[in-house]
This record gives C-alpha cells, sequence and structure tokens, in this order.
C-alpha cells in the first residue's frame, strides 16, 4: 500500500473514479441477495467476493449506500464487553478494522484512541473489574485504572469531588478507537463492486417469497428478483423486514439521539464514557466533540430530535467537560436501535432455511462491522455458523441461553 | 413537551410515564410450552405504524392502554384497561 501511494502522489493528474456500479437494471435471478446497503450488507457481499467466489450477489437499499444507521451511528471501536462470546466476537472486529485500511485499499481513517469508561459508584468499579479479568482473559487490553491514572489521560476530564457524581476510577481499554463510519462502508462497497457485485440503491423490498420453508424470491419497488438465499442486514428495521419473511424477533427498536458540537482544537484523545451519566464523548479528526447518549424512553421508528433528550446530553457532558458550557451544537439525529432483550445481536439462521439474519444491532452495530461481513459470508458460502457467532443464534432465546452484555453496553438503559 | 393523555390523571408530561411493552394475550402458563412461553417473554411485534400498548404514570402507579403511532410518534388514543377489553371483546 505504502508503495501505492507513492506512486499515486507522482502522478500528472488526478482523474476522479468511479467506486460503485453505476445504476442498471435488476437481473431476474441473484444467488445472494442482500438486503440493506450498510456497512453490514457491503461487507458481507466483499467477503463473499473476495474470498469465496460468489459474485452473482445484489445488494438492494430502499435509500442510498450507508444512508442509515452507518452513518449515524457515532464510530466507536471496542472489545471491551462482557461475556466470553462477546468479548472473543469484537476482539476479533478491531483486530479486522485495524487491518482494514490496508486490505481495502481505501482509507478508512482508523484511530487508537483508547476508550475509558468511568465509574461513580462501587457497583459500577465491581462490574469494571469483572470485565477487566474477562477481557485480559481473553487477550484484550483492558484495565482498572485510578483517578490518578484518569487525570493523566484526560486531562479536560472534571475530577472535582463536589461533583453530583464524583469519579473514583475508570475502565481503560487502549484497544479501542475510532474511525471514519462512511469510509468503512465505501470501502467495502467499492471492493465488493469492482469484483462484480451489484449495488442498487432506491430498491425497496416490499416482500419476501417462500416455498416449503424456503425463500424462492423477493419482490422490491422495481420488480420481482429470484435468489439463492437472502442475507437481511437492516438494522433499524429488523423487525419490518423480518416480517415479511413472517420471522418474529425479539427486537424493540427505540431511537438513539446523537449531537456534534462547533469544531475545537485537539483537546481529547481518549474515547470517554459514562454510563451512570447515560453519556460518551469523543472529539473527532476535524475537531468536533461528538456525543451520544441511551437511546429514547420508548419504542419508535422515527427520527426526530426532542428537547428532552438533547437536554439531558448536554447537562450530562457538562458535569465531565464544563469547558463545553460555551460550545454550540452544530447538528443533531438519531438513528434507530434494534434493541434485543439480552443486548447481543441476532445472527445466523432463521426459520427459513436459506433466510440468513444480521439484525438485533442496538448500540453495537458498528463496531462489529468487518467481523460481520467475514462470519456472515463464511456462513452463507458454506451453510455452516461459525463458532464465534454461534452464541448469537435466535434459537438461544427458546434455549433461554442469552449472552447478557447490558452490563457492558456504554448506552444502558 | 409531548403530551399523553392519562385517563385518571388528564393530560401530563410524557415524562411522568413509563413505556410497558406491547399489549397482547398472555399465554396460559399451565397448558403454554416453553417455546411459546419464551415467544411470550422475549419476542415482540416491534410493528411500524399503529400499535397498543402498556404504559404506566408513575407518580401514581396507574397502569393503562395507548394507541401511538409508532412512525409518527403521535399518542391516538389511551384508555382504561377495562374499557378497551370490553370494547374490543364486544367487537364482530
Amino acid at each position: 500500500m505504502a508503495l501505492g501511494l507513492l506512486k499515486f502522489g507522482f502522478r500528472k493528474g488526478y482523474r476522479a473514479t468511479r467506486h460503485f456500479t453505476a445504476a442498471k437494471p435488476l437481473k431476474k435471478h441473484y444467488d445472494v441477495v442482500i438486503i440493506g446497503a450498510g456497512g453490514h450488507g457491503a461487507a458481507i457481499a466483499y467477503n463473499l467476493a473476495r474470498y469465496h467466489g460468489i459474485t452473482n450477489v445484489a445488494v438492494l437499499d430502499k435509500a442510498y449506500l450507508g444512508g442509515g444507521n452507518t452513518a449515524r451511528n457515532t464510530a466507536v471501536i471496542r472489545s471491551n464487553y462482557l461475556t466470553e462470546e462477546g468479548v472473543a466476537f469484537y476482539r476479533e472486529s478491531v483486530r479486522l478494522f485495524r487491518g482494514l485500511s490496508n486490505e481495502l485499499g481505501y482509507n478508512i481513517m482508523m484511530e487508537d484512541r483508547g476508550q475509558l469508561t468511568l465509574a461513580h459508584s462501587d457497583a459500577a468499579i465491581r462490574g469494571f473489574r469483572w470485565r477487566a479479568e474477562v477481557n485480559q482473559h481473553l487477550g484484550v487490553r483492558s484495565e482498572l485504572v485510578d483517578r490518578q491514572t484518569i487525570r493523566e489521560l484526560v486531562p479536560n476530564l472534571r475530577m472535582d469531588d463536589d461533583m453530583r457524581y464524583p469519579i473514583l476510577a475508570g475502565l481503560w481499554h487502549p484497544d479501542g478507537g475510532t474511525a471514519r463510519h462512511d469510509a468503512v462502508v465505501w470501502g467495502y462497497a467499492r471492493e465488493a463492486c469492482r469484483r462484480g457485485v451489484e449495488l442498487h440503491q432506491l430498491t425497496e423490498v416490499q416482500g419476501i417469497e417462500q416455498e416449503g420453508g424456503k425463500v424462492t424470491g423477493v419482490v422490491t419497488n422495481r420488480g420481482r428478483i429470484g435468489c439463492g438465499c437472502v442475507v437481511q442486514a437492516v438494522a433499524g428495521m429488523s423487525s419490518v423486514v423480518g416480517e415479511m419473511a413472517g420471522i418474529r424477533l425479539p427486537i424493540h427498536s427505540y431511537p438513539l439521539q446523537a449531537m456534534v458540537t462547533q469544531p475545537y482544537k485537539p483537546l481529547l484523545t481518549p474515547l470517554v464514557s459514562s454510563p451512570h451519566l447515560h453519556v460518551y464523548i469523543q472529539q473527532t479528526s476535524r475537531g468536533e466533540f461528538v456525543i451520544g447518549g441511551g437511546s429514547d424512553p420508548y419504542p419508535l421508528y422515527n427520527t426526530r430530535a426532542t428537547l428532552e433528550l438533547k437536554e439531558t446530553l448536554s447537562s450530562a457532558i457538562l458535569e465531565l467537560f464544563p469547558f463545553l458550557g460555551q460550545a454550540q451544537v452544530l447538528r443533531q439525529w438519531a438513528g434507530i436501535t434494534d434493541m434485543t432483550p439480552d443486548y447481543s445481536p441476532i445472527m445466523g439462521m432463521s426459520p427459513l432455511r436459506n433466510y440468513y439474519l444480521d439484525a438485533g444491532w442496538g448500540t453495537w452495530g458498528f463496531k462489529a462491522t468487518p467481523i460481520c461481513g467475514k462470519t456472515m459470508a463464511e456462513l452463507v458460502a458454506s451453510g455452516n455458523v461459525p463458532a464465534l457467532i454461534r452464541p448469537f443464534e435466535l434459537e438461544r432465546f427458546y434455549r433461554f441461553r442469552q449472552v447478557n452484555e447490558a452490563g457492558a453496553t456504554a448506552a444502558s438503559h | 413537551m409531548k403530551i399523553m393523555t392519562c385517563p385518571l390523571n388528564g393530560p401530563r408530561n410524557i415524562a411522568e410515564f413509563t413505556y410497558g411493552g406491547e399489549y397482547h394475550q398472555e399465554p396460559d402458563p399451565d397448558r403454554s410450552d416453553d417455546r411459546s412461553w419464551a415467544e411470550h417473554v422475549f419476542f415482540h411485534d416491534n410493528r411500524a405504524g399503529i400499535v397498543v400498548e402498556w404504559w404506566c404514570h408513575n407518580a401514581s402507579a396507574f397502569w393503562f392502554l395507548a394507541e401511538r403511532d409508532t412512525r409518527t410518534d403521535r399518542i391516538l388514543r389511551t384508555f382504561r384497561v377495562e374499557d378497551y377489553v370490553s370494547a374490543t371483546e364486544t367487537m364482530p
């Protein structure tokens, strides 16, 4: 890659190149139809084409590439979860993120910032000890740190004793980081399209045809397509698309609101999160502070803003970083989070034999993008569920074997 | 501020209420098998559209039902449980 970059630098002209396939008519049949052209859908298509030689693939989206939750997440990458299943899964994802710019030949602007979670109570410290032990056991860098270390890591953080919720300790996770979320989906989609995958935007799936426990085709606003199998990768609409296939899911969909401030000079290196105050923050490489928090208090398929949630976010972040008191909010938005009862995704087989689920992405979807692409493609190509995602199967709810990550998701309810 | 009309307390800020899940028939615990019980506990319709749900007014601990559009965030109606149940039972 370094050599390619050097050659590129010495070029005389820089012609714009097309990233994705131009709009064209749908074929009658595809081996694989992926519903949802977000990061996950694009990553699955890329892995199918690159590693499994499956290129007769259509990625459909009712809107545009990466316009849903891929554009709306707050680009947090970390693997300091609580269960062994969760940690192993996200650890692999972080590893893939590290090499992704090289793998795709596309700069995803990965930054190793480290992630700091704050404890404001003894109960939280006990939880952090537990997480640090599980993390270290599985080779993830994660440790309990004291107030002095927190001061050194984040000099701007307010550490007064007379705070409403004084900071007692932290969980420091040097593996945590961030990347440009749009670049991740663009890179995956470009490399998938280059290998023959077709991207069809403005193509809304309106029905799923099935016969004898198998999917035979999908009906779209541009006509019917026959297919060998379907992968559903529609975070935020999992229940709605699932219902078309007759699959009921253990999901409630809530909006999650976030916002960014005007840009500042570099002031904050790590990602900082306070589960107790329901807020997390990071400074992007262009200087804006991205502030996110908990989901809305009731389910909704609407990305409207509420003053109540913006007030909660603002008051919580001012508690931690009072210097932001003068900051102006530049943008705000919401994404729809598909919350599962155990805060883990639903991946793998569905009640239909050739319909694969990549669903239940609440607040943990972006950070799982590369590993989802890899494992779901493996599942589609081989028909076998990879060991890494076996714990996340839909069947777990019938067997009462949930993978409880409620304590380790930063935006907890 | 979003207003929800409590059948007991009248119009109040929605922050005074807690969402309590979708309204549906509970299977008979004595006769239901494990699978249908798991479905009852964990699975939801999670519909994008008009839904009927449980809500509770926190301060008065009063449970009632609300009809809401999850696409527009509009509360269409709220009713006491007994009114809703008797109305739906007499429907053809």
